[in-house]
């Protein structure tokens, strides 16, 4: 089944109102071309679930998102993601704020059809107090108390791959694939950006094939965009564009989002690139030594 | 032998770990990680870490002046998600830097003043610290001993669990919680004071306990024959130039105090 598609047409099937995973991590291959291609659509009301870099600032800032879950927002180097911290501070958008692993657990439960997941996680701190849908429940084999973790059911999961085949077979070269495994079977509907697209023959080999993470029928659409998670890295293919997300913090403190869209998004991924310095530029970025 | 304040926190900090056996050390932020690293490097060679990314080391990176991830000394694989396989079974000491500290050990990270739904200062969010509470050991590094971390009231958010009885679960104890060390710029404490009570385990030289006491926002225990910090030996000295060829230790306090503080105390102490 051919599952390519323009990252229009794959996310034709968002919906204001929806609720949707995005993989990734931080500044950490983020499908960051699909994201602009939300924002340059009219969904809005969105419910986002991630561990979240520039993709939360960014929909936050530009009105697309009624709700957040998440346990942090981040860009590494600059510990504070600032059009985030805007959006938060001004009370524009509501929130569920979890630990990283509940966000984990939510999505294991969606992923297995349960309706939770029980862990000790959230007892005793402000999670269980704030999160008013997460319940602390008795157990029926011990005497303890338990965080219900209920499941992060996701209409849609955005992930950014390495390189994908056109059926929707996906590598993730990188170092870790965080839990974008657990993103896409957690979704009814998975749209997945790619850098490369190969033959089915590439996955031949037994050490590319240990690279993927899920299956084929998880994915619905491949969307084929060299450059997608800029300026997030897709390492080992090039790292996060350091200079680009000061601009980033420059412009959200200066002028708010539209300075940054006037100045960046252009109407479509190739004027972004070019925006930015072009395809090249991103290919070159250096990876990150932590 | 002179030594910075910092590389005697590093040293001190380093310390929390040399009892735990084979567990994962995690320092978040410069110096805690220097200090988990001259750890493993010394006083616990048992010790796990990561490249803070994913794999485990047989032997920890440098924390400045590297250029890539090539010929680390790999262990294993342990992206983000396996990183809670093995860690929600207890086997880690996490050394971390909350913005807020109160009297029962709940810490914050999450965000300052304001509601849940409009703070004041949003900051990172509570991240993995309420799993890392409940689930094993946990230190803390302060860079400034301060009434604004060291707060009078419960903390703004309570990202972490700690020993107090209003907020403790059904089914636990709160010797089930487990702080260990916190550090800071001025002292060593513990919570093995009466009823789990904060408590003063050594001063730093030429730090007075009256001082430590008029930059914290709680009761403090003082531990019975009160010690200074002990100083960093030629040996960790070494280890922390060899795993920080940068010196980047030097820029993590303001203006890079001396370990041992000249006489003149009082300008110092306006500043807190």
């Amino acid at each position: 089944m051919d599952k390519l598609a323009s990252a229009r047409d794959a996310l034709s099937v968002i919906e204001s109102g929806m609720t949707v995973g995005i993989g990734g991590w931080g500044p950490r291959r983020k499908p960051m071309s699909l994201v602009r291609s939300l924002l340059r659509s009219d969904v809005r009301d969105l419910t986002l679930v991630a561990y979240g870099g520039a993709d939360i600032g960014l929909l936050c800032a530009a009105g697309k998102v009624k709700r957040v879950i998440f346990a942090f927002v981040s860009l590494d180097f600059m510990p504070l993601e600032p059009a985030f911290r805007q959006a938060r501070e001004s009370g524009a958008i509501e929130v569920t704020e979890i630990d990283e692993g509940m966000l984990l657990l939510g999505l294991r439960a969606a992923a297995w059809g349960c309706p939770f997941i029980p862990t000790p996680v959230g007892l005793g701190t402000d999670v269980i107090r704030n999160a008013l849908d997460i319940k602390v429940i008795d157990s029926p084999y011990d005497d303890k108390e338990w965080v219900a973790m209920p499941a992060l059911s996701l209409d849609v999961a955005l992930v950014h791959a390495t390189r994908a085949d056109a059926s929707g077979v996906c590598e993730i070269a990188s170092p870790d694939h965080y839990m974008d495994d657990w993103f896409v079977r957690a979704a009814r509907h998975s749209v997945v950006s790619v850098d490369e697209i190969v033959d089915r023959t590439h996955f031949s080999d037994p050490e590319v094939a240990r690279r993927v993470y899920w299956e084929r029928n998880c994915v619905n659409t491949v969307v084929h965009q060299p450059g997608g998670a800029h300026p997030s890295s897709s390492d080992p293919l090039y790292g996060f564009d350091i200079p680009h997300f000061k601009a980033y913090g420059q412009h959200m403190g200066e002028g708010g989002y539209d300075a940054w869209a006037d100045a960046f998004l252009g109407a479509d991924e190739a004027a972004y690139q070019q925006s930015v310095g072009g395809l090249d530029a991103i290919q070159s970025l250096p990876l990150p030594v932590y | 032998m002179t030594f910075s304040l910092a590389e005697l926190m590093v040293a001190a900090g380093s310390r929390v770990f040399d009892n735990d056996g084979e567990v994962l050390a995690t320092g978040i932020g410069l110096l805690p990680r220097l200090a988990a690293s001259v750890a493993m490097r010394s006083g616990n060679p048992e010790l796990l870490m990561t490249d803070s990314q994913s794999f485990v080391l047989s032997s920890p990176n440098a924390v400045s002046g590297s250029k890539t991830h090539a010929g680390q000394a790999n262990e294993n694989w342990m992206g983000f998600s396996r990183v809670f396989d093995n860690v929600w079974s207890g086997a880690r000491h996490a050394l971390v830097g909350p913005s807020q500290i109160d009297r029962f050990g709940q810490s914050n990270i999450s965000a300052l003043g304001g509601s849940y739904d409009a703070p004041k200062v949003q900051l990172l969010g509570v991240r993995g610290f309420p799993g890392n509470s409940i689930c094993h050991a946990n230190s803390f590094f302060v860079p400034k001993h301060s009434r604004r971390v060291f707060v009078e009231g419960e903390c703004d958010v309570v990202c972490s669990i700690g020993y107090n009885v209003d907020r403790l679960p059904r089914g636990y104890e709160l010797s089930d919680i487990d702080i260990r060390q916190v550090i800071t710029d001025l002292c060593v404490m513990d919570f093995k004071g009466p009823h789990f009570q904060p408590r003063v385990t050594s001063l730093h030289p030429g730090v007075t306990l009256e001082e430590v006491r008029d930059n914290t926002g709680f009761e403090l225990a003082v531990t019975d024959g009160l010690s200074e910090t002990s100083a960093p030996t030629a040996a960790q000295l070494s280890l922390m130039a060899e795993l920080d060829p940068e010196n980047l230790r030097a820029k993590q306090l303001k203006d890079n105090p001396p370990g041992i503080r000249a006489v003149s105390a009082d300008s110092e102490q306006k500043e807190s």
